[in-house]
C-alpha cells in the first residue's frame, strides 16, 4: 500500500530550528509541514503589519529556510506553512528571496490567503462564544479576525503544483491532513478517513511534543539525549492506518506514552475532537510499540465537518502593570507579604484601583494560588518554609499611565519597602485578547496566488 | 500514596478552560485510577483555581482519564493575570492529589 511520509519542523512560533533540518536531510520525507500559529500570534502579528507593512509574518521564517530549501528541493520535499501569519504574501517574497539567494530556480510558491475576514465580522451582531456580548459590542478596539480554514485551499495549490505553500490561519490538523488528501484523493466527505488524518496532524501539530518533549520527570519519565530532541514522522497509508516514529539517531523517544500525552492534548470531548474538516473520535484509539520509537496508532474515526468555521478575534482589551522583587532567608515569606501590603496600599493612596489586581508570592501561591495557605502558617514548624520567594503585583488598569504606577511602586520597594528586597523589575503591556465566534463556511473564500522563484 | 506514583498528565487549555489528562503508568492500576480520582475529587482539589464545573471522561483504551476544567484560568491565556497563563503547571498540580494506598500494590510506594 502506498505510503507518505510527513514530518513537522516546527510547533510553535519560536521552535528550534535543527531538527526541521534534520528532517529535511535524513527523514525520508515527502512533506515538511512547519505549524507556528498560537491562539494569538496572528492578532500581534496583525500590528506588527500596520506598523510596517512588509512585516507581519513569523520572525523565523528565513533562519528556517535557509536550513531546509536545499534538502528538499534535491529530495523533492514539499513544504506547507502557515508561518505566513498576518501577511502570507510577503512571507512567500521573502521565501522566494531566500530561494534565489541559494541558488534554487523554477520553485513554485502558492500563497493562500482569505482566512482574514476582519471586514467580514467587524461591527456584525455575531455572538461571541466564550463571553457575552457580540463583535460589533467590541467596537473600535477589534484588531484582527481569522477564520480556520480547512485542509481545501491546500489541496488545490498543490494541485496546482506547488513546492512550497504559505498559509495564514488554518485549522493545525489541516496542514497535515492537506497532503493526505491530494497524495491519496480522499474525497472531502470521506468522514473515517479524514478523521485519522485528523488524528495524524493533531499528534504531529506540537512538534517534539510528541517525541519526548515537554515530558521528562527525572527519575519517573527520563527522556534519552532531550538535548538534541528530533521531530516526528507520520508514516500514513492509504486507507489512513499510520504510525508515528522520528529519524533514527535523533534525540528524544516515541513511545505509547509521549504518544498517549500528545494524543489527549488540549481535547476536551475525545469522541469529539473537532476540526474544520472533520470531526474526529479518539475514543476508540489504540496505541502499538511496532518498533523501537514508532507507535501505531489504530481505532480512531471520524464523523462529518462542523457547518461553520471557528473565527478567532483578536481586540485590544486594556493595560497590564507588573512588578516582581525577591526576598531569601529567614523569614522571606513574612518580608514578601509584607511588601505586597505596602504596594496594594500605596496603589490605594495614589488612586490606583487594585480590584483585579493579583498579590501573590512565586514560589508559594502564584501557580497554586489559596492552595499554598499552609507555608503562610508559622505556627506549624511541620511546614517548611521557601529559602527564598519573589513577590508579584500584576493589575489590569484603563490606562497605560496606571499600569505603570504598578511596576513603579514595586521598584520603589528598594528603598521604601521590607529589608533585604532583591531584584525588583516592573514593565507594561497592553493585552491583546483573543475572542471567539462561529462563521457560515460559505463566507468564507480562500484564495491561492502562485509565485515562482 | 501521590497519583504521582501512578500516573502521568499533560495540561492543554482552550479559551478559559484547562483540559488536563492523566495517565496511569501501569494499564493495571486505570481501575483504581478511575474510582479515586473522579471529577469532584479533582474540582475539590482546585477549589481556589477553578470556578466553574470539572468534567471527566474515561478512555479505558489508552488506560487515561481526562478531566476539562471550566472557567479555571482567570480569563483564560490571552487576558488573565495568572503568572502560569496556560495552566500548564496544573497537571503537575494536579499529581500532588493523595490517594489512599493501592490495595493491589502496597509495594510500589517503597519501589518508586
Amino acid at each position: 500500500m502506498r505510503r507518505v511520509r510527513i514530518g513537522s519542523g516546527a510547533g510553535f512560533a519560536d521552535d528550534r530550528i535543527e531538527p526541521a533540518a534534520e528532517l529535511a536531510e535524513h527523514g525520508q520525507l515527502d512533506y515538511l509541514v512547519f505549524e507556528c500559529l498560537a491562539e494569538r500570534t496572528i492578532a500581534l502579528a496583525q500590528r506588527e503589519r500596520l506598523r510596517d507593512p512588509c512585516a507581519g509574518f513569523n520572525p523565523w521564517l528565513r533562519e528556517r529556510m535557509d536550513a531546509v530549501l536545499g534538502h528538499c528541493v534535491r529530495q523533492g520535499i514539499k513544504v506547507i506553512t502557515n508561518m505566513g501569519a498576518a501577511n502570507p504574501s510577503a512571507a512567500a517574497e521573502l521565501v522566494a528571496d531566500a530561494a534565489r539567494r541559494m541558488g534554487l530556480t523554477r520553485l513554485k510558491i502558492a500563497t493562500v490567503t482569505g482566512d482574514d475576514v476582519l471586514d467580514l465580522v467587524a461591527g456584525s451582531d455575531l455572538p461571541l462564544l466564550d463571553r457575552p456580548g457580540t463583535v460589533g459590542s467590541l467596537g473600535d478596539s477589534i484588531i484582527s479576525a481569522n477564520a480556520y480554514l480547512g485542509c481545501e485551499a491546500i489541496v488545490r495549490a498543490l494541485a496546482g503544483g506547488a513546492d512550497i505553500v504559505i498559509t495564514g490561519r488554518v485549522a493545525d490538523p489541516s496542514l497535515y491532513l492537506a497532503p493526505l488528501v491530494h497524495e491519496f484523493g480522499w474525497p472531502l466527505d470521506a468522514w473515517h478517513l479524514l478523521g485519522k488524518g485528523v488524528c495524524a496532524g493533531h499528534l504531529l501539530e506540537c512538534a517534539g511534543q510528541v517525541t519526548g518533549g515537554y515530558f521528562a520527570d527525572p527519575g519517573f519519565k527520563d527522556v534519552p539525549d532531550l538535548v538534541r530532541l528530533g521531530f516526528p514522522i507520520a508514516q500514513v497509508a492509504e486507507d489512513g492506518s499510520f504510525s508515528i516514529t522520528k529519524v533514527p539517531g535523533s534525540g528524544g523517544r516515541v513511545t505509547v506514552r509521549t504518544c498517549t500525552e500528545q494524543l489527549l492534548y488540549e481535547v476536551h470531548d475525545p469522541a469529539a475532537y473537532l476540526s474544520a474538516d472533520a470531526v474526529a473520535d479518539f475514543s476508540g484509539a489504540r496505541l502499538t510499540q511496532i518498533g523501537h520509537d514508532e507507535v501505531e496508532v489504530t481505532g480512531v474515526t471520524g464523523t462529518r465537518r462542523p457547518d461553520a468555521l471557528k473565527v478567532s478575534v483578536g481586540y485590544l482589551d486594556g493595560f497590564v502593570g507588573e512588578g516582581e522583587i525577591s526576598y531569601a532567608g529567614p523569614n522571606a515569606v513574612a518580608r514578601g507579604r509584607l511588601a505586597l501590603d505596602l504596594v496594594r496600599e500605596r496603589l490605594e493612596l495614589i488612586g490606583v484601583p487594585t480590584d483585579d489586581a493579583r498579590f501573590e508570592l512565586i514560589g508559594v501561591d502564584a501557580v497554586h494560588r489559596g492552595a499554598a495557605k499552609s507555608v503562610d502558617k508559622t505556627a506549624d514548624k511541620t511546614v517548611a518554609e521557601p529559602p527564598e520567594v519573589r513577590a508579584r503585583v500584576a493589575g489590569r488598569t484603563l490606562t497605560l499611565d496606571q499600569a505603570r504606577r504598578i511596576g513603579h511602586e514595586v521598584s520603589a520597594l528598594w528603598l521604601n519597602g521590607p529589608a533585604g528586597g532583591a531584584g525588583a523589575v516592573g514593565r507594561t503591556s497592553d493585552l491583546v485578547a483573543i475572542a471567539s465566534v462561529l462563521l457560515p463556511r460559505d463566507q468564507v473564500r480562500p484564495e491561492i496566488t502562485f509565485l515562482e522563484a | 500514596m501521590r497519583l504521582h506514583q501512578l500516573a502521568h498528565a499533560r495540561a492543554g487549555d482552550k479559551g478559559n478552560v484547562s483540559d488536563i489528562s492523566v495517565i496511569a503508568y501501569e494499564p493495571d492500576d486505570y481501575e483504581f485510577l478511575r474510582e479515586q480520582v473522579t471529577a469532584e475529587r479533582v474540582r475539590e482539589h482546585f477549589a481556589d483555581i477553578v470556578r466553574g464545573p470539572v468534567d471527566r471522561y474515561e478512555l479505558p483504551r489508552l488506560h487515561a482519564l481526562k478531566f476539562v476544567l471550566h472557567d479555571a484560568l482567570a480569563g483564560g491565556a490571552t487576558r488573565t493575570l495568572n503568572l502560569d497563563v496556560h495552566g500548564k503547571a496544573l497537571s503537575s498540580c494536579l499529581l500532588e492529589m493523595e490517594l489512599p494506598e493501592h490495595p493491589e500494590h502496597p509495594e510500589r510506594q517503597e519501589s518508586k
